[in-house]
Order: structure tokens, then sequence, then C-alpha cells
């Protein structure tokens, strides 16, 4: 595969048998280059989240193939996909879901705990890094659950960052935040891929979001109908 | 070596929800505490049960049974038959009993065997009289044998291994005899022999039929009653090594002897099945207990698992395989468990301790109900088991879980 291809899909289709056979998703058919911020743009119910579902490997009832790095995920069993999101994919949603009972910090630290690459010392020094980058170094003792909002969001941003993945997954990561929070985030995923690399995927309905994005796909009955700004290395 | 990170966010559930971990804690606690006490009361009663039975039964009774008359021939193919068969009662003595005696004390598995001499007689005080035996035996050795001595309310066992005359009456014969200590007493033998004997102790066994009727006297003043010579023997009584397996050791000694050889199980058949019975109800109770007990953890966890679908569901996309899902639940459960398995051994203890020192008068004298290790063993395995059990249930539906239900609510 092309070393700049850090996810690729071929057909993608998919089905939903309730209430009544449907096809949610249909012949999509794109690539990922390394250090791409993608937005995906669509009216409300035209497959976004079902797509980035199958992106993400956690959804596998899919007809087509795709691709992460270089490994084909399709047909790999679900402890296999498990680990292969743990090592290569972050994960930012609307809702923060940050384990209430524990602090910033340990809530940071648990996908790298579950890796197990680094000691506990290191994985807690990268924690903090993570962190500190996010504006929360001063907040990481606190339990998540008394943090704002926009903080919260922010913390679930540096766990989805602390096993350095290549491709960080966002299903409108934005949506639940103020305009000046939004700004915030799409600024560090703007670093992330500019400077580190990391690919973003992520679903907007946000246009300002998109647009200054390195390039949005436009979504519509399941289709892919538009690439907007091809990214250009 | 470090926990895994699922054993911490397990231990964190627990700690951050101490208030739920302490009602599933506590179910398995009482369910521990009555298993270990209605056991330990079963294996006290058992043991006092069998000790009662060794007071008066020998592990092993050589003796020669009734035997009904047979033909004295049988001719070719006519069937020979006796009207009226009779119970032979000519003789119910062992011959050459001391040859015996010392055949069956040379098998490996005798540790003791001792030869008696029962003999039917009426106690006779003035008008009133009361059948009974007498068993004539050297009474240190049937002592040693029956522990006596336990049974003893009044006097002195000892008099009898010298004193011709000294007999040893049960507490129901002097009851109904109004006779004590010192008292004389008449016995009469079936062969018409009368002597007059003087009162030197009174034992009670549990047992009213064997109060009622049993004595003890000199092996000499027996065989004098019988109007017998001193090879006159009835019974050779004799004590193996594990009277558990007393069966096994009946069958082998039958291979040395043609008299009768009954082991302590048959003679107390009865009892034994009625203990029996009780043996096999309190598995049943027992687990029923368990049962609500694990109800409490599988509810609790049930619980635990619906607040938790979110955090499950993040982890799963983070990389947290089922099996680790199932680990943090059933880790929980086992936390639970173990808490609650421990106080149930406690309080289980406490119980046990506390019967133990109630006393509830002869013959039983304190309650009997003792520590057996083995409940205490089944005991913290049972509680263990049935709380991972009770964890898996919740934690495997917990496993399954899918995550994309979650995210896109
Ligand atoms: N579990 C499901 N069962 C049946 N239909 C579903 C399910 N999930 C989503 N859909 C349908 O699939 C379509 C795409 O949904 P979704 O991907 O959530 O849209 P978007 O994220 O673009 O708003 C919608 O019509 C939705 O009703
Ligand atoms: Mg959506």
């Amino acid at each position: 595969m092309n070393r700049d291809i850090i996810l690729k899909t071929i057909g993608l289709g998919k089905y939903f048998h309730e209430p009544q056979k449907f096809k949610a998703l249909d012949d999509i058919s794109f690539e990922v280059s390394k250090g791409e911020f993608l937005t995906i743009v669509g009216k409300s119910g035209c497959g976004k989240s079902t797509m980035l579902y199958c992106l993400s490997t956690m959804d596998t009832d899919y007809e087509g193939e795709l691709y992460i790095g270089n490994e084909k995920a399709t047909g790999k069993s679900t402890d296999k996909l498990a680990t292969l999101r743990n090592e290569n994919i972050g994960f930012v949603f609307q809702f923060h879901y940050l384990l209430p009972e524990f602090s910033c910090l340990k809530n940071v630290m648990i996908p790298a705990l579950k890796l197990g690459k680094y000691s506990e010392e290191e994985v807690e020094s990268r924690a903090y890094q993570k962190l500190e980058m996010l504006g929360l170094k001063d907040q990481a003792l606190k339990e998540a659950s008394k943090l704002s909002g926009g903080q919260q969001q922010r913390v679930a941003i540096a766990r989805a960052l602390i096993n350095d993945p290549a491709i960080i997954m966002g299903d409108e990561p934005t949506g639940n935040l103020d305009s000046k929070n939004a700004q915030i985030v799409f600024d560090i995923f703007k670093q992330l891929s500019h400077d580190f690399g990391q690919s973003i995927i992520a679903v907007t309905h946000d246009n300002d979001f998109a647009k200054a994005s390195d390039r949005t796909i436009e979504m519509a009955d399941g289709k892919i109908i538009d690439h907007h700004k091809i990214f250009e290395l | 070596m470090k926990l895994s990170v699922n054993y911490e966010i397990a231990s964190t559930h627990i700690l951050t929800r101490k208030k739920q971990t302490l009602v599933a804690a506590m179910g398995v606690t009482i369910g521990i505490a009555l298993y270990i006490f209605s056991n330990s009361i079963v294996s006290g009663f058992g043991v006092y049960s069998k000790s009662n039975m060794f007071k008066s039964a020998p592990h092993l009774r050589i003796y020669n049974k009734d035997k009904v008359s047979q033909p004295l021939f049988t001719s070719g193919n006519n069937v020979v038959v006796i009207r009226n068969p009779k119970i032979t009662t000519l003789t119910n003595n062992i011959v050459n009993p001391f040859t015996l005696l010392k055949d069956v004390k040379t098998e490996v598995y005798i540790t003791f065997a001792a030869p008696q001499v029962n003999v039917d007689m009426f106690y006779i005080n003035g008008k009133s009289q009361l059948k009974g035996v007498g068993n004539g035996v050297n009474i240190l050795e049937a002592d040693a044998m029956f522990n006596i001595q336990s049974t003893m309310l009044a006097g002195n066992l000892e008099t009898l291994t010298s004193d011709l005359n000294a007999i040893v009456i049960g507490s129901g014969v002097a009851e109904k005899l109004n006779v004590g200590i010192d008292d004389n007493l008449t016995v009469s033998s079936a062969q018409g022999v009368r002597k007059i004997m003087r009162i030197v102790g009174i034992f009670s066994t549990s047992n009213k039929g064997v109060d009622e009727s049993k004595s003890y006297i000199h092996i000499s003043t027996a065989q004098q009653l019988a109007q017998q010579s001193s090879d006159y023997v009835t019974d050779i009584y004799a004590s193996v090594s594990n009277p558990d397996e007393a069966e096994i050791y009946a069958t082998q000694l039958q291979e040395i002897t043609t008299y009768d050889v009954e082991d302590w199980k048959a003679a107390n058949a009865d009892q034994l099945a009625q203990d029996n019975m009780l043996g096999t109800m309190t598995p049943l109770i027992s687990f029923s207990i368990m049962l609500v007990a694990a109800f409490g953890i599988y509810n609790i966890l049930n619980m635990t698992i619906t607040q938790k679908m979110n955090d499950i569901a993040i982890l799963k996309a983070n990389g947290f395989k089922g099996k680790d899902i199932i680990r943090i639940f059933v880790s929980e459960a086992f936390i639970m468990g173990f808490i609650g398995t421990l106080l149930g051994l406690t309080i289980g203890f406490i119980l046990v301790s506390i019967m133990q020192t109630v006393y509830i008068g002869p013959p039983i004298g304190y309650f009997p109900i003792f520590h057996d290790p083995n409940v205490y063993a089944t005991g913290a395995v049972f509680g263990l088991v049935v709380s991972l059990g009770a964890g898996y249930f919740p934690a495997r539906k917990a496993s399954r879980i899918d995550p994309i239900e979650i995210f896109r609510k």
C-alpha cells in the first residue's frame, strides 16, 4: 500500500434490517493520508456516524474492505480489532465519556495502561504532557466529573492522544461546545495533524470547522457526493 | 507484581461504591455464617451420636447368633422340610473363646479385643422386678472400649475389678427399683441362680432402653449366674483402628471364624439412617442459603453494569477486550464475595463458640457442636465459588455490550 495512506476503504456498504431493510452506506471508497485533517459533512441521517463506526473497527457488519495502516482490518477477530484500536485509533465523541470516579489523569492513563508499552511512571508523565498540551495540567488530579464541559472534552482529547495513535476519529467532537471551546479543539486538531503527522477524521455539521480543514467529504443518503479541497502536501 | 489496569478499575468501582459492596457482601456473610452454624450442628450431632453408639456398641462384635433348626441331611432329589422349625437356643456361647480371641488379636486392624459374658437376668428389690442384661466384663477393658467412666453419674467403677458382688447399674434401673449407691440389689438369672449384689455405681447413657436394662458385673460373677465354667464366653468385642471402615474389617474377620461378626454400623442401622437423612438435608439447605446470597451479588453487579454502560462502551472503544470487561466485573464479585466470606466465617466461628458454652445437662453435657475445619474450609470455598459464579453472568452480559449502541444515543 502507498506509504502515505493511513486509512483506506474499498466499496464500503452497510444495511440496517430494522425496522425495514435499508442501505445506510453505499459504495464508500476513499483514502486518508498521513497527517491529513479530514472532515465529513452532510445532512442529519445521511450516514456519517454509521460510516465512522465502520472506520473505527467497532462495527464489523459491513461489505467491502477497510485498511488501517498497512493492515486489512476487515475480517479480523474482535479481540485483534480491540488491540488495533488501542494502538492506532483515538476517539473523541460529542459526549466526553470520562469515567466519573477516576481523576482526569487516570482517565487519560487508562488506554496506555491497557496498551502496556510503558511503565506506569512513564504513562503518568506522558499523561501529564498531554494534559499540559491541552492546558489542563492544573486539573490533572481533580475528579473528571468536577470539570466544566469544555475542560472535560479536552480531557477526552488527551485520552485519545495518550497512545500517539496514527488516527484520531471524532463524531461531532465540538457539538456540545461553545464557539470559544470549539475553536480551541479545532486548533488542537490542526496542530496534531500538521505538527505531529497524526490523521484526523472528524464528523461535523459546523461549516467553519469543515472549511478550515484540509479536505471535506460531503455525504448524502449513504453515498459520498463530493470531495472538496483535495489535500496537498 | 503490579496489578493490571482491569483490577485497578474493579477496585476503584468497589471503593467508590462501598455501600453496595457491603450490601452484596452482607448476603454472602449471612449465608456463610448460617452455613457454618448449621453444618457445625450437624457435624457435632454426628460425632455425638456416633460416640453415643460407641458407648454401648463395640466396633466389631463376634457372637453366636440364634439359629433356626436345619435339616440334618439332604437326600437326592427330595426336599427335606422341618415343620415348625424352632430356634436352637441350647447354647449361645463361643466354643474355645480364648483361642479365637488370640486369633482376633493377631489381625493387624484390631487394636483391642476382650471377651464378655452377657447373661439375661431380673433385678429384684422387694416386690419390684425388672428384666435386664448383666454384662460380665473385665471392667478396665470395657472402660477402655466404651469409656464407661464418662457416663458415670455416681459411684466408682474400679470396685468391679476385685469385688465379685459389686454391680454397676443404669440410671433407669436405679430409678425404677428405687435403689441407690451402696444399696443391695438381688439379681436372678434365667438359669435360676440368685445373688445379692451391692450397687457400687450408676451410669447414664442417653439411651433410655440401655439405662433401664443394662448392668456391669465381674465376668466371673456372670459365668456363675449362667452356671457355667470360666471358659464360657458369649461375645468377643473388638476395636479397630478406623471405625468408619468397620464393615470392611467385619468381612475380613468373618473369614477366620464361623461365628457371626457384626459391625457397629449394622448394629445401629436405624440410628445411622436417621443421621444420614439429616446429613442429606443440610447440603440442600446450605445450597438454598447460598443461592440467596449469590442473588445479592448478582443483583448489585447487574445494577452497577446498567449504570456503567457508558464506561464499558468507552473502554471497549479504547481497546479493552470482552475478556477484560469480564475480568473487571468478576473481580468486583470476587472482592464482594471475599469480604462476605471472611465476615461470614468470623460470625459463624463466634456463633459456634457461643453454642459450645451452652450447657444442656446430663447425659448430653455441653451442646454437641465443635469447630470442624472441614466445615470452615468448604464454607470458604463455597462462598468464593458462588460469588464468582454470581459475578460471571452479569460480567458476561457486560462484555457483550455493543459500544456503538451506546454511542448512537
Ligand atoms: N441501529 C440502527 N438501526 C436502524 N437504522 C439505523 C441505526 N442507526 C442508524 N440508523 C439509520 O441510518 C441512517 C444514518 O444514521 P447516522 O449514521 O446516525 O446519520 P448521521 O450521523 O449522518 O446523522 C439514519 O437514517 C438512521 O435512522
Ligand atoms: Mg451522527
